[in-house]
């Protein structure tokens, strides 16, 4: 790796997560910050790696990213195209998909998500989307991986509500619920990488992203954080890594606004 | 047997108050110019199903038109949220809307429950998640063979299903391609069903055996409207609209920005002006 200082933290938390998917990897892709990461990935170090987006797209290879998990170009470009039903029984249900990648509104420590509401269910001072696919996802994937730009508000000691279950309250709950797969295993912060302890599942920080210190991870995190003892440095993006990712936002930038006109082919 | 009607006449014959009804398409195909329809002839206390209630939902609540809606999820896709139907679920704007909320996978295998005539479904899911301590809809069934709990949610039989599709042929047969969603299920699902199409051609002769039609005989009425899924998408006919998704964001965050929105561009106008909008999103190929 060059040692590259001019990147931002958005760019590193997207390249960090890059790194984390591998060439044989089946992922089924969260909208937003998951499907750039998942994408830089497959431009990068893991060229056939099998994208999976919850519209019933296997195998998509876009040249934009999409801005909704149905755009066209995810269809144009997979290797087979199925029913949502499809999808959800037979694919994610079925067990193919090796690592879910999800984005979040409120996390907690343990990898629980909150993308429904904030405060109560029933009478919400702000209702949000909720879960799409995210409930099952986060338990019939083997494996979770998240994504999300820290902040107190998104990164909190308690969520409102349980969209999709990560570790539940440590320990052996999703063991003791019936979930036989490993849930939330990394999560990529736009300031460091995390990792859940082996035995308590509380996220703890394995890794700071250049240039970051302790003090800022935790001044930008609602709980109280937990450092491992040995300490990594998150390597600086690559000069391939940072161009592939700025080309792929420039182009689904003007194709965005450019309101579907006619791309150069 | 299916019929050929203008859009006006298909949605007057098969739409009532209170009817559940389920305007489908999974980002795709999705039916705007049926629901415009919808809107203009000023139904009332509709339960509205679908799986991702975006744009036409929203301009359907803001209306006042639906007292429950049922969806697995409630956003803008790739925007954020949704405005109208955000202000009717925290403040009661125009009405107050029950809400019968599932995950994708609940509402997917609850379509395919219904296409399938059966009660309900069973799937592996739920598990761990807030959704199933609030809605009374998501039980548990225990597996009489594995002992296996898994969950439950009753099938999904709308009255009516509207759907967009590509073509069909003069028989009336459809043909639905690109991503698919729930299209088949959710017609399949319905006592009636009604699909607007891009165009009609003489015969599916020379298509691929595998390919999704819906035969002639489950659907009620066909009406052409060339571009009547914008700012949704046709695989093969218009790119989405992307543009017009960012922009609703801001319309749909006034109460009077939507309501003069709404006059002069659905209230005042009709099916036959889908067409033009989608001109500029033709690919040359």
């Amino acid at each position: 790796m060059s040692d590259n200082q001019d990147f931002t933290p958005n760019e590193m938390m997207t390249i960090a997560a890059s790194r984390a998917l591998r060439n044989d990897d089946v992922c089924f892709v969260g909208i937003g910050a998951p499907s750039a990461a998942c994408n830089v990935a497959r431009l990068t170090h893991a060229p056939d790696i099998t994208l999976i987006y919850e519209s019933g797209t296997i195998g998509t290879a876009p040249d934009v990213l999409p801005l909704s998990i149905g755009d066209g170009e995810l269809c144009e470009t997979a290797i087979t195209t199925v029913a949502v039903p499809e999808m959800f029984r037979y694919w994610l249900q079925g067990g193919r998909i090796s690592i879910g990648f999800l984005g979040a509104a409120q996390l907690d420590k343990f990898g629980n998500i909150n993308t429904t509401v904030i405060g109560d269910y029933f009478h919400p001072k702000t209702r949000l989307p909720g879960g799409g696919g995210a409930p099952e996802i986060a338990t019939s994937s083997k494996e979770i991986y998240i994504t999300m730009a820290q902040t107190k508000r998104g990164m909190v000691e308690k969520i409102d509500f349980f969209t999709s279950f990560g570790h539940g309250e440590g320990g052996d709950h999703r063991k003791r619920l019936g979930i036989d797969t490993a849930g939330p295993t990394l999560l990529i912060t736009d300031l460091a990488i995390w990792k859940p302890d082996p035995v308590s599942k509380e996220f703890t920080v394995v890794s700071l992203h250049p240039g970051v210190t302790r003090q800022q991870v935790q001044e930008s995190c609602g709980w109280i954080v937990k450092f491992a003892e040995a300490l990594d440095e998150t390597p600086a993006p690559s000069e391939l890594e940072l161009k592939t990712l700025r080309d792929l936002q420039a182009r689904t930038k003007a194709a965005h606004e450019g309101t579907g006109k006619a791309k150069a082919a | 047997m299916v019929k050929f009607l203008p859009l006006k006449q298909a949605v007057a014959e098969n739409l009532n108050d209170g009817d559940t009804v389920a305007f489908e398409g999974f980002t795709h195909l999705i039916p705007t110019a049926a629901a415009h329809e919808a809107i203009r002839q000023g139904f009332r206390d509709l339960t509205l199903i679908r799986m991702t209630p975006d744009l036409i939902y929203d301009q359907m609540i803001g209306m006042g038109m639906a007292k429950k809606i049922v969806f697995s999820y409630v956003g803008n896709p790739g925007v954020g949220l949704l405005r109208r139907a955000r202000d009717a679920i925290e403040n009661g704007f125009p009405r107050s809307i029950e809400i019968e909320e599932h995950s994708h996978a609940g509402m997917a295998n609850a379509y395919e429950a219904g296409a399938a005539g059966l009660p309900c479904a069973v799937f592996r899911g739920y598990r761990g998640a807030g959704l199933a301590v609030v809605n009374p809809n998501i039980k548990s069934v225990t597996c009489p063979f594995t002992g296996e709990v898994l969950a439950a949610v009753p099938s999904i039989r709308p009255d009516v299903t509207f759907i967009h599709a590509q073509k069909a042929d003069r028989k009336g047969n459809v043909l639905v391609e690109g991503i698919i969603g729930i299209q088949k299920e959710a017609v399949l699902a319905a006592k009636r069903a009604v699909v607007t199409i891009e165009e009609v051609v003489d015969n599916f002769d020379d298509l691929h055996p595998n390919l999704t039609v819906l035969p002639r005989w489950t659907i009620a009425a066909i009406s052409v409207v060339p571009g009547g899924s914008h700012p949704s998408y046709a695989h093969g006919y218009y790119a989405r609209d992307n543009a017009a998704y960012l922009e609703w964001d801001d319309i749909a965050a006034d109460r009077e920005k939507f309501q003069a929105w709404m006059q002069a561009n659905v209230i005042e106008k009709s099916a036959d002006d889908f067409e033009a909008r989608v001109e500029h999103l033709r690919k040359a190929a």
